[in-house]
């Protein structure tokens, strides 16, 4: 007996062929199956639902019959899986699979993803998952996170100094801000993980936009200076293509370095809207710092070449900046002041000490993470005394 | 004689470059020259075909039997050299609401009926044969409302069945006449809500295009064609994307005994004349 579905009162255009797929997938082509049904325009519908399928509608049964085509099988012939499984991140990612979800079978043809990172070992970390679940944890509201009422009014020269320590933050969070933003458009999206956190990492810089825009003006209509140098300095990093030596120079040199800088700026904050946004803003840059040393550090294991490449790329930043100012004066000396706390001589000596001392810290912090990536002590020392004088 | 076979097909939807403009890529990467060209409307390609301005027609069924019209008062022949899986035994239905009083095509005499564009097979001439076979002179029996959407396009636009269907259900008209894939379509995008019409009449099965050969082919170049064409495979993922877009799974051979109804149709109405001369009242392509 041939095999037969009843679909009762149900037509083909309101889901009855939902029924006869289900029938047709245990068919072999060129099997039969007897399409039973009350609808009086059944036999009108199957015959334009088979053509349109690419199955053979029997125009001399007695009941409806289909038969059975190929056209399903073929479509998926040859398809593959984009990783076996979920979790499978391998190590080269055809950029055939396009957008498709890691895992998922996908059939062949269509257009290929234009996307220049698609080799695991290029942009991995197997930090990252639990680096982007850190970072959807901690996501934090700015309007409710931050203190805002709480902004005492300051000293005019102490304000001032806020207002320009904020103007050169909001400046380095913007270049943090592009810099993943265009990292992740060029990254197959097989490396979800990285993708996530790179997003994720845009994200945070474009809080950490608002809240330094924000607490500069604060009390003031207008912002403070953007010197040449500085500027110039993070130009570099923008124009930096290779995936890992960006991310080595933003996350592990800059970010790094700047995370001293927060912990500085919360220290010696005047007031508490102040301590908050360096507060939040650190917490965050941590995490970008903690996947641009994991990175690195991953790139460097399977190529221990790859050190010379990450050494030219200090020492080639460091001729480009050389005829630059770095740090603009106006932002030293508000760290200054903002150390010192008041202006008396030995406030100033004070406040002079400890922005020195901030210097040696992030060269310290520099020299670690130089030396945990797999530079010798001798060489993470001199490397990290090439970086920028813009901190970032 | 040219080693390019130049085919013929008609505009009827921006998709058809992308069809076309692909085929031609298949083709040149197995080593055969094909080139195209467009038309806006089918008479002026049949023309061309049987002038031997082009090899290939990729032709609607009104215009393979023009094409043959044409050839016969020409004393040279034209050929069907392919046709996809989708072509072939396709039925056309008139539909009245489901709620209606009409039980027998007898019952429109009298009432408005919907057609689509004046030079449709499937929603115009086809239909209105069937009409005529059940008694009824359309021009004299029914109020026709046709639906002129794309005229010269033999009713490869589908907005004048939409438009057919849309007056039914709207009670312009009583019954509307429509393609059996269209009624299936029009049932699940909702302009005929599923259950809200009942079929009262079917056509037998006809066939749809056809490849077209005109005199001028080459006949060993459009058996090397025919031959490559029906190679092309639904598993080949280069000419998947091609295939659907065209509506077909597989070409098969061009076959030519199924377009009798829409000849007797043609001839009826002398839509053509028997040299292929337009006969149609108020037809402008």
């Amino acid at each position: 007996m041939l095999p037969a579905i009843d679909l009762e009162d149900l037509s083909l255009d309101a889901g009855g062929h939902l029924l006869i797929d289900r029938a047709l997938a245990g068919l072999a082509p060129g099997d039969r199956l007897v399409v039973r049904g009350r609808h009086p325009a059944l036999g009108v519908h199957l015959a334009a639902w088979c053509r349109t399928e690419g199955h053979l509608f029997d125009t001399a049964a007695e009941t409806p019959t289909v038969i059975r085509g190929r056209a399903d099988l073929d479509r998926w012939r040859g398809a593959q899986r984009a990783g076996r499984t979920a979790d499978d991140v391998v190590a080269h990612a055809d950029r055939r699979w396009g957008l498709a979800a890691r895992g998922a079978l996908v059939e062949p043809g269509g257009p290929a993803l234009a996307v220049d990172w698609v080799d695991r070992d290029l942009v991995w970390a197997d930090l990252a998952p639990r680096l982007y679940a850190q970072a959807t944890a901690n996501q934090w509201d700015p309007a409710t996170a931050v203190g805002w009422a709480a902004g005492v009014s300051l000293p005019d020269s102490v304000e001032d100094a806020v207002v320009q320590v904020m103007t050169y933050l909001v400046e380095n969070e913007q270049a943090a801000l592009m810099i993943p933003a265009r990292l992740l458009s060029r990254l197959h999206p097989h490396f979800r993980e990285v993708m996530q956190l790179l997003a994720a990492q845009a994200a945070d810089e474009a809080r950490h936009v608002e809240i330094f825009t924000r607490r500069a003006l604060l009390h003031r209509d207008t912002l403070g200076l953007s010197g040449a140098g500085g500027r110039a300095s993070l130009q570099t990093l923008l124009e930096e293509p290779d995936f890992t030596l960006a991310s080595f120079l933003l996350s592990v040199l800059g970010e790094g370095s700047f995370l001293d800088l927060l912990h500085f700026l919360h220290r010696h904050a005047p007031d508490r809207v102040t301590a908050d946004v360096t507060r939040l803003a650190a917490r965050d840059e941590a995490r970008h710092v903690a996947f641009g040393v994991a990175h690195t550090a991953h790139v460097v294991r399977t190529d221990r070449a790859f050190l010379h490449r990450l050494r030219t790329a200090v020492e080639r930043r460091h001729a480009v900046l050389a005829d630059t100012a770095g740090l603009n004066k106006q932002v030293f000396d508000a760290l200054v002041v903002l150390a010192a706390g008041s202006w008396t001589p030995a406030a100033i000596s004070r406040g002079w000490q400890e922005v020195l001392r901030l210097q040696q810290a992030m060269d310290e912090g520099r020299r670690r993470r130089l030396e945990y990536i797999g530079f010798p002590p001798d060489e993470a020392a001199a490397l990290s005394a090439l970086h920028t004088r813009n901190f970032m | 004689m040219s080693d390019t076979l130049l085919l013929g097909a008609v505009a009827y939807d921006p998709k058809v470059v992308t069809i076309w403009a692909g085929f031609r890529s298949w083709f040149r990467d197995r080593g055969f020259d094909l080139d195209f060209v467009l038309y806006s409307q089918y008479e002026r390609q049949v023309e061309d075909l049987l002038a031997g301005r082009i090899d290939v027609a990729w032709n609607s069924p009104l215009a393979w039997l023009r094409a043959q019209r044409l050839a016969r008062a020409q004393g040279t022949t034209v050929r069907a050299v392919a046709m996809r899986d989708t072509d072939r035994d396709l039925t056309s239905v008139i539909v009245v609401r489901a709620d209606s009083e009409h039980r027998t095509l007898a019952d429109l005499r009298g009432r408005t009926v919907a057609v689509g564009a004046i030079d449709s097979p499937q929603a115009t001439l086809l239909p209105l044969a069937l009409l005529r076979a059940a008694g009824l002179d359309p021009d004299a029996d029914l109020e026709l409302l046709r639906f002129d959407v794309g005229v010269g396009l033999h009713g490869d636009h589908i907005g004048g069945e939409r438009d057919a269907a849309q007056a039914l259900r709207a009670g312009r008209a009583e019954a509307a006449c429509l393609i059996d894939a269209s009624l299936l379509l029009f049932g699940r995008e909702g302009t005929l809500p599923a259950g809200s019409v009942r079929v009262l009449a079917e056509t037998e099965p006809y066939d749809h295009c056809n490849l077209t050969a005109g005199p001028a082919a080459d006949p060993a170049l459009v058996d090397h064609f025919g031959k490559l064409l029906l190679s092309m495979s639904y598993a080949d993922d280069t000419a998947r994307p091609l295939l659907d877009l065209e509506g077909l799974k597989k070409w098969l051979p061009g076959r030519t005994d199924r377009y009798a109804a829409l000849e007797r149709a043609v001839t009826e109405t002398n839509f053509y004349d028997p040299q292929g001369a337009l006969g149609a009242a108020g037809y402008r392509p």
